[in-house]
Formats: C-alpha cells, sequence, structure tokens
C-alpha cells in the first residue's frame, strides 16, 4: 500500500524535473542554436527584438507542447484497453472546461503584453549611434521623411529599395518618387554605414517583390502603387560583413535568383563611398555635356 | 369560419400512407454511375475522384522534394518547378482536401441524420460533375501552359502583362467550376441537416461530424462567392480591359489579397473542421466512453468558424498596412487559439479514463493531435506579427501550414476512411497494413516537415527552385526529402489495403466497431433506400440506446464477459 501511495508523488516529481529541464535547456539553447530554433539576428537591433520576442513565445509554446503531448501520450498508454477496465462513462465537467477556456485566454493575454512591450523597439527606428554618419553630410541625412517611421531625432539614412524582376536597385538619400538618375544608385548590394540607423523606402515597379535580409529584420512587401517602410541600424565593429538575403514574394521564374547582400562599411567609408560616386556621376555628366553640345552643332542631328 | 365547424367530423378512409407502385431493382453497369442520384454512390465517386486528385498533387510535392534534395539543383526547369507548386497547391485544396469532405459528407450526413438521400439528389449529382469538371479543366492546361503564379495567384505577376499564357484561366475556371460545386453542395447539405433528421434528434442530438458539415457548409457559402467575384475580376482584368487590380492605372493589388483572404482563410476551416467533426467520432467510440463536453465541442466550432472570417490579414502581415490593422487581426487570430485548444483538451479528456481500442482509426486519429497541436503552436508564432514578419514566405510557413493540412486534416481524412470504410465497402480493411502505414506517414510526415521550421529560420523563402549551400540548408532539404518518400510510402500502402480489402477484407456486418451514430443502424454497405425503419433518437448516441434495447428485449442484459472489449464479442 506505501508503495502505491508513493508512486504518484514519484511521477510528479519527475514531470517536474523534465519540464524545468526542458525549460532551461530552451532558453539556452537558441543562443547555441540559432538559426536552427530562433530567427536569425545579429545585424541590427530589430533583429534582435524580434529573436527576444520568439524565445520567450518558444519557451511558453515548449511548455504547452510538454504538457499537452504529456497528456494525450500519458493517457493514450495509461488508458489502453486492458482485463477488467470499465470505462469511465464521463461526458463533462463544466468547471473543468471553462477553467482551461480561461487558461488559455489567459496565455495569449500574456503573449500580448510581451509584444506590445517589445513591439515599439521593434516598428520604431533607433537613433543613430554618436559614431555614426555625421549629419551634415551632402544633403544624404533626411531630418523628416513623408509618411515613414522615423527615430526619435528625427535623423536617419534614407536609402529606396526598388523590386524589379530580378534584381533590386537601391538610391542612396533620395526622396524616393524622384527619378534614380539624379542621384546615386546601385544594384543587388546596398552599402551600408554602421552606428547609423538606415530607413528603407520599399518599393516595386513591375510584381510584387519582398524585401529581406534576416539579420536585420523581417521582410516588408514591395507591392506596385505602394510604399512600405523598414529600418536597420548595424552595430559599430562590423564593418566589412556582408549580410545575405533575397526577394521572399514569388516574382516569376527566376524568383530563386532575386538576392541581395547590404555591406556594412565604416561612416567615413560611406562617405568616401558617396564622394567617389559623386565624382563618377560629375565626370560622366561633364561627357555627355560634350557630346550634347557637338551635336547640338551637328547639322544632321537637327533637321 | 362556417368550415371549421365541419371539417373534423370528416373520417378518412384507412389507406396506407407511403405506396411502393414498383421496387426498381438496384441499376447496374458504369453508365448507372454517370446516371445516380444515390448520396451513397455520389459520395463513392467524390471520394475515389479526390483521392485520384491527392495522388496526383502527391507526386507533383514528390517531384519537388526531388528537386530540392541537394543545393543548386538542376533537375528541374525554374518553369517547371513553378507550375508544380501552383498545381499542387491548387490539386490538393481545391480537389482533395475541400471535395473529400464533401464526399464524406454525401455518403455519410443523410446516414448519420436518419435520412433516405439529400434534401436535392439531382443537384447533389451536379455538384460532383462540375467538381470533375473543374478538375478536367485545370488538368487540361499541362497540355498547354499550367499556371506558374502559385495557388495564391497574386496579381501583378498573374495578369496577362506578366503571364499572357491561358494557364492562369485554366486556375480561374477551375475555381469557377469547383466553387459552384461547393456552393450547390453546401446548399443541398446544409438542407438536409436542416429538414431531414429522424424524429426526436434535434440540434443537441446531432452527431459532432454532422455539426461540423453544417459549419463547412455555411463557411462555404460565405466565403467561394468572394473568391468567384474576385478571381472572375482577374478574368476581366486579364481579357477585357479591366484595372481592379493593375496599380498603373488606379487599382490595386492589395485589393486581390484582402479578397483572396477573406475566402482563403475560411478556406482552412472549411478544410480542418470536418476532420474535427471525423475526430469527435472516432475518439468516442474507440475509448469507449462518451465524447467530453458534446456542448463545447459543437460550440468551439461555430465559434471557430465565426472567428475565421475575422482573421484573414494575417496573410498579409508584412504588406504594406498600418499598424492598428496588424494588431487587430493578431489579436483576432489569438482569439482562434482558445476554442481550438478547448477542442484538443476536450478530445484528450475523452481518452482520460476510456478503455482504448488501438484500431487504425484510432492511431490516425491520436496521431492527428499530436500533429495538429504543434501546427496550432507554430500558428501563435506566426500570428504575432513582428515574428511574423521573419517567418512569412519562408519554409517556417511551409512547415506550419502542412503540419495543419496534412498533419491535421489529411490525417482526419485517413482515420475517417479506416472508420468508416466497414460501411461503405461492407468490409474491413486490413489492421496489420492500416498500421504500417500509418506508421509510416506518422514517421514520413515529421521527417518531412519538422526540419522546414528550421531552414524558414534560416533564411530559405519558399517558392523557390533551388538555394545555395549555406547555413544548414543541404543537410535539412535532404532530410526533408527523405522523409516526403517515406511519407509517400505510408500513403501507398493505404491505397494497397483499400485496393486488397475491396476483394479479400473480412465481411464487417453491420456495426463492427460498436458505434454510436445511425449510419451503423443499417446494412453495410447500406440498401438504396437506406432504412426500412428510422428509429427514433433519444440521445447523442442513438446507437447505444438501440443496443441496449436489443439486449432487454432479447433478455441478453447481461453485461460482456470482464476484460474482453464490447466490439470483440460480436465477432
Amino acid at each position: 500500500m506505501p508503495r502505491a501511495l508513493r508512486a504518484p508523488r514519484r511521477h510528479k516529481t519527475l514531470l517536474f524535473a523534465v519540464l524545468a529541464a526542458v525549460a532551461v535547456g530552451l532558453m539556452a539553447s537558441p543562443a547555441a542554436l540559432a538559426g536552427l530554433i530562433s530567427p536569425e539576428h545579429g545585424g541590427s537591433p530589430n533583429a534582435d527584438r524580434i529573436s527576444t520576442l520568439y524565445n520567450v513565445v518558444l519557451v511558453l509554446a515548449a511548455i504547452i507542447f510538454v504538457g499537452v503531448e504529456g497528456a494525450l501520450i500519458y493517457s493514450m498508454i495509461k488508458f489502453r484497453t486492458r482485463r477488467g477496465a470499465v470505462a469511465a462513462q464521463i461526458r463533462g465537467n463544466t468547471r473543468l472546461e471553462v477553467g482551461w477556456t480561461v487558461g488559455a485566454a489567459l496565455i495569449l493575454v500574456v503573449l500580448a503584453g510581451v509584444t506590445f512591450a517589445l513591439l515599439p523597439g521593434i516598428r520604431t527606428p533607433d537613433n543613430s549611434d554618436a559614431g555614426g554618419l555625421r549629419a551634415a553630410n551632402g544633403g544624404i541625412l533626411y531630418a523628416a521623411g513623408p509618411a515613414k517611421r522615423l527615430p526619435p531625432n528625427g535623423k536617419a539614412l534614407n536609402i529606396c529599395v526598388n523590386g524589379q524582376q530580378y534584381v533590386w536597385r537601391y538610391t542612396y538619400g533620395a526622396r524616393c518618387k524622384d527619378s534614380p538618375l539624379n542621384s546615386i544608385f546601385g544594384y543587388t548590394t546596398m552599402i551600408a554605414p554602421t552606428g547609423t540607423t538606415v530607413t528603407l523606402e520599399i518599393v516595386a515597379q513591375d510584381v510584387a517583390h519582398s524585401w529581406w535580409i534576416p539579420k536585420l529584420g523581417g521582410k516588408f512587401d514591395a507591392v506596385p502603387g505602394y510604399t512600405n517602410y523598414t529600418w536597420f541600424k548595424i552595430p559599430r565593429g562590423m564593418e566589412g560583413h556582408i549580410f545575405r538575403g533575397q526577394c521572399a514574394e514569388l516574382c516569376g521564374r527566376n524568383h530563386a535568383n532575386m538576392v541581395a547582400f547590404v555591406k556594412a562599411v565604416s561612416p567615413s567609408d560611406f562617405e568616401r563611398f558617396v564622394a567617389a560616386k559623386k565624382k563618377q556621376i560629375q565626370a560622366a555628366d561633364a561627357a555627355a555635356a560634350i557630346g550634347r553640345k557637338k551635336l547640338d552643332r551637328d547639322p544632321r542631328a537637327n533637321p | 369560419m362556417a368550415a371549421t365547424e365541419t371539417a373534423p367530423t370528416r373520417t378518412l378512409p384507412a389507406v396506407p400512407q407511403i405506396v411502393a407502385r414498383e421496387v426498381r431493382r438496384e441499376p447496374r453497369g458504369w453508365t448507372s454511375w454517370i446516371t445516380t442520384t444515390d448520396h451513397k454512390r455520389i459520395g463513392i465517386l467524390y471520394l475515389v475522384t479526390t483521392f485520384a486528385f491527392f495522388l496526383i498533387g502527391g507526386v507533383e510535392a514528390l517531384m519537388m522534394r526531388l528537386q530540392l534534395g541537394v543545393p543548386n539543383n538542376t533537375l528541374l526547369e525554374p518553369q517547371v518547378y513553378n507550375e508544380l507548386f501552383t498545381m499542387h497547391g491548387t490539386t490538393m485544396i481545391f480537389l482533395f482536401v475541400v471535395p473529400i469532405w464533401a464526399g464524406f459528407a454525401n455518403y455519410f450526413v443523410p446516414l448519420m441524420i436518419g435520412a433516405r438521400d439529400m434534401a436535392f439528389p439531382r443537384l447533389n449529382a451536379l455538384s460532383y460533375w462540375l467538381l470533375l469538371a473543374g478538375g478536367v479543366v485545370f488538368y487540361a492546361t499541362m497540355f498547354f501552359n499550367p499556371p506558374e503564379a502559385g495557388w495564391t495567384m497574386y496579381p501583378p505577376l498573374s495578369s496577362s502583362a506578366y503571364l499572357p499564357n491561358a494557364g492562369v484561366d485554366g486556375w480561374i475556371f477551375l475555381i469557377h467550376l469547383t466553387g459552384l460545386s461547393s456552393i450547390i453542395g453546401s446548399i443541398n447539405l446544409y438542407a438536409t441537416i436542416a429538414n431531414m433528421r429522424a424524429p426526436g434528434m434535434g440540434w443537441g442530438r446531432l452527431p459532432l461530424f454532422v455539426w461540423a458539415v453544417l459549419v463547412y457548409a455555411i463557411l462555404l457559402i460565405l466565403a467561394l462567392p468572394v473568391v468567384a467575384g474576385a478571381v472572375t475580376m482577374l478574368l476581366t482584368d486579364r481579357h477585357f480591359g479591366t484595372h481592379f487590380y493593375d496599380a498603373t492605372n488606379g487599382g490595386s493589388p492589395l485589393l486581390w489579397q484582402h479578397l483572396f483572404w477573406f475566402f482563403g482563410h475560411p478556406e482552412v476551416y472549411i478544410m480542418i473542421l470536418p476532420g474535427f467533426g471525423a475526430i469527435s467520432e472516432v475518439l468516442p467510440v474507440f475509448a469507449r466512453k462518451p465524447i467530453f463536453g458534446y456542448k463545447a465541442v459543437a460550440a468551439a466550432t461555430v465559434v471557430i468558424a465565426f472567428l475565421g472570417l475575422l482573421v484573414w490579414a494575417h496573410h498579409m502581415f508584412s504588406t504594406p498596412s498600418p499598424t492598428v490593422v496588424l494588431v487587430f487581426f493578431m489579436m483576432s487570430s489569438f482569439l482562434i487559439a482558445v476554442p481550438t485548444g478547448v477542442k484538443i483538451f476536450n478530445w484528450i479528456a475523452t481518452l482520460w479514463r476510456g478503455t482504448i481500442e488501438y484500431r487504425t482509426a484510432l492511431w490516425f486519429a491520436c496521431a492527428f493531435i499530436f500533429q495538429f497541436l504543434i501546427g496550432g503552436i507554430s500558428g501563435i508564432f506566426l500570428a504575432i506579427f513582428p515574428i511574423d514578419w521573419q517567418l512569412t514566405d519562408t519554409y517556417y510557413v511551409v512547415a506550419h501550414f502542412h503540419y495543419v493540412l496534412v498533419g491535421g486534416a489529411v490525417f482526419t481524412i485517413f482515420a475517417a476512411l479506416y472508420y468508416w470504410f466497414p460501411k461503405m465497402s461492407g468490409r474491413m480493411l486490413s489492421e496489420g497494413l492500416g498500421k504500417t502505414s500509418c506508421l509510416l506517414m506518422f514517421i514520413g510526415f515529421n521527417v518531412t516537415f519538422l526540419v522546414q521550421h528550421s531552414m524558414g529560420l534560416e533564411g530559405m523563402p519558399r517558392r523557390i527552385y533551388e538555394y545555395p549551400d549555406i547555413h544548414h540548408l543541404a543537410i535539412l532539404n535532404l532530410i526533408s526529402t527523405i522523409g516526403s518518400f517515406i511519407l509517400a510510402l505510408g500513403v501507398l500502402v493505404t491505397v494497397i489495403n483499400v485496393l486488397r480489402s475491396l476483394t479479400r477484407g473480412v465481411h464487417a456486418g453491420p456495426d463492427p466497431w460498436k458505434a454510436n451514430t445511425l449510419e451503423w443502424f443499417t446494412s453495410s454497405p447500406p440498401p438504396p433506400n437506406n432504412f426500412d425503419v428510422i428509429p427514433r433518437v433519444r440521445s447523442v448516441e442513438p446507437m447505444k440506446d438501440i443496443r441496449r434495447e436489443i439486449d432487454r428485449r432479447t433478455g441478453r442484459s447481461t453485461p460482456p464477459p470482464e476484460g474482453v472489449p464490447e466490439s470483440l464479442v460480436r465477432a
């Protein structure tokens, strides 16, 4: 008799031990298994915060998973038919049913609370670091944008992202409705200064695409006729790092090959990049002006 | 006024209420399958046709998994790959999971409510033939250009500027035809359930599968006209110069996404709710215990359906939408977790303190609960929109909805097949083959799809025909491909089981499981008129009452010998 009394308690202790071990293991493992069981992060605070939020939910989910699957497997084994067993003809238990309905709702209230606590840090951009790109830099930094989200101090480097079959085009510092031809622009690899908040205005010119660099935060669809916004801030010290991503919305046969890279450079290197590009644009403009003059004078070109 | 005084005094001559002019012979031969209006035969037509489409869709999936088995594979052209996932998704949803429930509902709803046929037998036949026509029109595109914009068919990619060939049009006609089929079928099911229940079967005594089919029918009636309108607008955009979805002319691609998902999310519940209903029939029978909380399970079905109409934009969290919209759809998606959780708890509580008999149908039911819970939990992650920004349109989503639709819906379909096959064919399926099939499918399914969560978290988008050898993508994809073939093998074992048992199965008799509902009251397979006598229903488990009554009248009131499961006594 005493053995029979002791047995359930031992079961309970074992159950708690397993639950605790799983919870601790899950809290520790996201760091070790980043990517395999939690989202990519490490390139920008918003990606890090999404990953944190994910890990909080993962711990809660793991507890629910172990609890419910445990109850299922326990009852599958314990209550399999055997000699002399008689099924209890229970039709329900109102108190129990109300209890687990309220319990499920409470878990969701907790999840909503955690989400709302972390949401502003994900949606609203951070200020640039002190060592980031300086404000007075050839009009590259915008103090205010149109409808987009800006950091609290209102200063960020703006880059327009344009999706087309099957390449991404980046226009630096421009107001995105302007023609990219008046600004610095490039394809596929974006150059981004570290320690600087970069806001992105995302548009598409043919079919829908989706901008996504996993380590720099979530994905934002580029839909024709709409502008989407996101941001990232690569920490100082990650200069030279290249972040990989690719289009995440089916855009046609070569959707799989519409890749995107973001190359982190130091703010001074970024300024040098801008200066070099400006020089190239001036040289090209000058060459074009000479050619234009020649054509203007040529009677065959002006009948 | 005067007439009322004289009317009661007249007596009617005593005549039988029903006069049979002739007893028609049961039609035979292949033409009888074309002309039939018998709900059981139409049900069989539905089941066979949709299962054939399931096998075709499965082959398409295996071809995709082969292409993705190794990084940078060149087995399939990008165009072919895009066509395959479009065909696979469309086939599985519109030609398999949704209509196979129409098949089970056709066969079993009239039997379970004690009716002799559906309310409108000819419309019933029309529903089936429209479904077949939709499938034929869609698969005819194989001979020119199959569609290649995914089953969601987002414009502008699906517009004539980017996909001028007729594949998208074939898809549009599939939606029209299968949609019409489903609407007609749903009205028929609704009318049947509302009007043709056996005497005594109030709403509180409706079997839970019938409750689920009722809600399935209502959801189809609400959701399908929306997508029918949306695809008609796509058709006029493509051919008749309108610009509903064309941003360059004042239209909006997001309009399509809203309309499509307003249909598309209820569609998920259209696919899974009848499965919930089937599980709610299977579990009590094999646990030898009444369903735990009948009212809660039925109410949860209705609440899920209602909330399911309010969550569509959680498929659009990464589109340019205001934060308030994102928050609303996050919270409404959270709410759905409550009734779904209630169902899972009630199912486990049904097993609790039962005497569980491990027949194949119960194996599939338990595997379903195990897997569907995983799909539900990953759904919570996806409902939180900042997390969804990382997960949407990746293999994480692919894993999630396959846990819901394969681990969930397909396993319930197999549970329903193993449970009801004896009634439809009169023969038992082999338990050995059935359990082998379930085990292979369980292992294959989880090996295929569990690792896909990790692929998504590592940055692999869905709908890509190749991927580079980065992170762990190569090994994860290889595991997934191997798993998919184990899953396919499991399905094949069931196909063999069904074909073999049709001729060689043990004769089932009317009630092999000692089940609870009226379909087991008649012979297996049932005669064309279903029931010679329709019993009066006095509880939610009429067959238990009937068995008890028979025991009482025959004086066999002694319970079965100790320790022997009731269902084994009869054999």
